[in-house]
């Protein structure tokens, strides 16, 4: 039952070109004939917060509910995301004498010597030189790791795989602490 | 004139119909049918709290033991109602306090309760029964507290999905030692732990109890020791699965679950690893409903556990099923009625999980009884839609998001306007169905032709033009609510079919194209219905033609609110007067 008048014209011209954008502006989107159309730029887009500030990369725009799943639902998947498997392994890093935490992502890394690396940015200090048999040697600094029996190792000892499945925290020791984990200073 | 029937009889033939749109057409007969109806109806159900005046409400049914309430429109669900817009319990809570004092059950969604509403419930009532709580903001843990301790026969308390002020697990400690009515408890959605020994005793004595959900502050072991006293329950949410496996613990739950021999639903698991799963395997064969929607568990131990599950009827699942899953959910859950897949990541740059619209087309092929259907996917095709159809004709409910906007089928690159209308037409029962992915105008053509029986249609990133909602408007006869998103139209549509707005509950629209100009326009012609526009920037300093942010229009005989906020514009309001603070409390 097609209404004669308005809605026929419409209907040929396919090509109404109707636009989107903020109320009030003169400035829109235009909506093209292609499929994929540009998303609305409506104040509605807004960076979403998920609450954990560790992730590597920044925070993409999203539009505002959507995908339509309720806030309840979000929150709830959002904190267990960061703590399963396979979705980022978050430890927190302390150094003796440092009055802050640190939290890095273990997957990030790949080996040791990476690692090493970014804590070494990260606390500003030096590592020294890791050798099987005698630990680290040539600073005040070890790098330490709690596994999961709650035993306190040498960062380096077991192959890479192994010691991040196992390492539930770090400590980098200083000082007189060291000694009795093989360095031979 | 006539045989007039006494009253008593008439009476005892309404004391039979139950569905209250049956009662409302009773009602319609004559005044004599209207007021023994009236006297006589028991349950009262308000689908829109503003629709209707609590004073009104309360004076047509005295005999009132149970109602249930709506507030906020359904996309307040998405943050697309700003906070503060309505849907106060408040103005109900003190209406029936003063003229159905007898009322024993009150169930709320989408409302703003407060600890002062719930301190007058428990005041008031001196035979409250049950208080179901869905969605709801605005109190504290004091509040429950206050209904835990003064309301004696308390049966039912439910907290789904509440937004409460956690001020600790005291609360649970406020049911008197005399309170043994307890059939139903649901605190899944509070934060704070509660005493076990508390939770433990309040369970021992409540013989009766046959639904418990806690929330994940309750241990394993406490959900342990509460499964031994109460093995006859049939609905179980547990609390958190998070304690490191250790194979005593694994013994005990496994033993504590196959002692509950009537347990038909089970949810809550949040944080379950797969070496627990086995843990439930004894009570599979009897469940009917099983929601792991909150389970990061993969597809190889999700199968293990489905299928053993052979009389399940819900299954509500996160994506990390995969299509694979689904294969076996075909095979071996025949008798399944309700499936709802989620998205295990919601943000849009991060799905790379195998389930495709496969995983849906093998459940339609595979589950005869399949009838009400979610689904989060990231793209579509139509001949999956076809096949959904054709092998589904008893669908009631199908609610299929795409999640990314304007996905055409991504095989032809067609728009999805043909599997929608083989949805719409081939499923003649369809009452609540949303779309979603790449739609023309012409989609929506055919959704107003065929879905004659569609009461509830929502809608997101579609259409061309106002055609779309010309059809929808000038079809779907039985339609009832509408909710649109980001969709590119307006004015003419929604003025063409005025009347038919009266016809139905409500209208939602945002980020759409509709004038301040068409509204006040819509306001003056239709008395009977409110339109809102809520806009953060107030739309009379904009020029007539500028879109409002969006707006919510709904039929009612209570006439304009008087609760609105600073952000929400009708054309009744003084913008002088400013919000009434009598409303709220």
């Amino acid at each position: 039952m097609e209404k004669v008048g308005v809605y026929d014209e419409l209907d040929n011209l396919k090509a109404t070109e109707l636009r989107l954008g903020l109320p009030g502006t003169e400035e829109t989107v235009s909506c093209g004939k292609s499929n994929k159309r540009a998303l609305p730029n409506n104040t509605e887009k807004e960076i979403e917060s998920t609450g954990k500030t560790e992730t590597a990369s920044p925070p993409k725009a999203q539009i505002v509910g959507w995908p339509p799943v309720r806030s309840y639902r979000k929150n709830n998947i959002q904190t267990k995301k960061n703590e399963s498997e396979g979705q980022g392994n978050y430890v927190k890093v302390s150094m003796d004498g440092a009055p802050y935490l640190r939290k890095i992502d273990l997957t990030m890394y790949k080996q040791y010597p990476e690692l090493m690396k970014s804590l070494e940015n990260m606390f500003k200090f030096s590592v020294g030189e890791y050798f099987e048999r005698e630990g680290y040697k040539g600073s005040d600094f070890v790098p330490t790791y709690e596994d999961k029996d709650g035993d306190w190792m040498l960062v380096g000892d077991v192959p890479w795989e192994m010691f991040v499945s196992s390492c539930k925290r770090l400590r980098i020791m200083k000082g007189s602490e060291v000694k009795g984990l093989g360095c031979g200073v | 004139m006539g045989l007039r029937l006494p009253s008593k009889v008439l009476e005892h033939i309404l004391s039979f119909i139950d569905s209250n749109e049956d009662r409302n057409s009773v009602s319609l007969v004559c005044k004599s049918w209207f007021e023994t109806e009236r006297k006589t109806r028991k349950r009262v159900f308000v689908g829109n709290c503003y629709a209707v005046s609590p004073a009104a409400v309360a004076k047509r049914f005295p005999e009132v033991r149970s109602l249930t309430l709506k507030g906020k429109p359904h996309f307040a669900d998405y943050n697309l109602v700003p906070d503060g817009w309505g849907g106060y319990a408040w103005p109900w809570i003190e209406a029936m306090a003063a003229k159905c004092p007898s009322l024993e059950e009150i169930r709320l969604k989408r409302m703003v309760v407060t600890d002062e509403c719930l301190e007058k419930i428990a005041a008031s009532f001196k035979d409250f029964k049950v208080l179901v709580l869905t969605s709801c903001e605005g109190f504290s843990t004091d509040g429950i507290a206050a209904i835990a301790a003064t309301c004696r026969n308390l049966r039912v308390l439910e907290l789904r999905e509440c937004i409460v002020e956690d001020l600790g697990g005291d609360w649970l400690s406020y049911f008197p030692e005399t309170s043994t009515s307890l059939v139903s408890l649901d605190f899944s959605c509070l934060d704070s732990e509660v005493k076990i020994s508390d939770l433990e005793r309040l369970v021992s004595r409540s013989p009766n109890l046959k639904s418990l959900k806690l929330n994940p502050a309750v241990t394993l072991d406490g959900l342990v020791s509460l499964l031994r006293r109460a093995p006859q329950l049939t609905e179980l949410g547990t609390g958190s699965f998070a304690a490191q496996l250790k194979p005593e613990a694994f013994s005990k739950l496994s033993e504590a679950f196959s002692n509950c021999k009537q347990l038909q639903s089970l949810s809550g698991l949040w944080d379950v690893l797969p070496e627990y799963l086995p843990a439930l395997y004894s009570v599979c064969p009897g469940l009917t409903s099983l929601n792991l929607s909150y389970a990061t568990v993969r597809m190889p131990d999700l199968v293990e556990l489905l299928r053993r599950c052979s009389k399940l009827q819900k299954l509500w699942v996160m994506d990390l099923i995969e299509d694979k899953g689904l294969e076996a959910v075909a095979s071996y859950c025949k008798e399944l009625r309700e499936l709802r897949v989620f998205p295990s990541a919601p943000d849009l740059d991060e799905a790379n999980i195998p389930l495709t619209e496969q995983g849906l087309v093998f459940v339609s092929k595979g589950c005869r009884k399949l009838e009400s259907v979610l689904y989060f996917c990231v793209q579509f095709t139509n001949a999956a839609l076809l096949t959904i159809a054709r092998k589904r004709p008893n669908l009631k409910c199908f609610r299929l998001c795409v999640i990314e906007p304007f996905a055409p089928d991504y095989k032809t690159n067609e728009p999805l306007d043909k599997g929608f209308k083989a949805i719409a037409e081939g499923c003649k029962d369809l009452r609540r169905l949303s779309v979603s992915g790449l739609l023309s105008d012409k989609a929506f053509k055919y959704i107003g032709k065929h879905a004659k029986k569609v009461r509830m249609l929502s809608i997101a990133f579609a259409g061309d033009s106002d055609l779309m909602l010309h059809h929808l408007l000038s079809g779907c006869e039985s339609l009832k609510k509408l909710e649109i998103r980001d969709c590119p139209f307006g004015d003419t549509a929604l003025l063409e079919h005025a009347a038919k707005l009266e016809t139905m509950r409500s209208l939602w629209m945002s980020s759409c194209f509709v004038s301040f100009g068409a509204c006040k326009l819509l306001s003056q012609k239709m008395p009977r219905l409110n339109v809102e526009v809520i806009d953060e920037h107030p739309p009379e300093t904009r020029p007539e033609s500028s879109p409002v942010e969006r707006i919510y229009i709904y039929r009612t005989v209570a006439g304009p609110r008087m609760d609105t906020p600073e952000f929400v514009w009708t054309i009744h309001k003084n913008p002088e007067i400013g919000v009434s603070h009598l409303a709220i409390k």
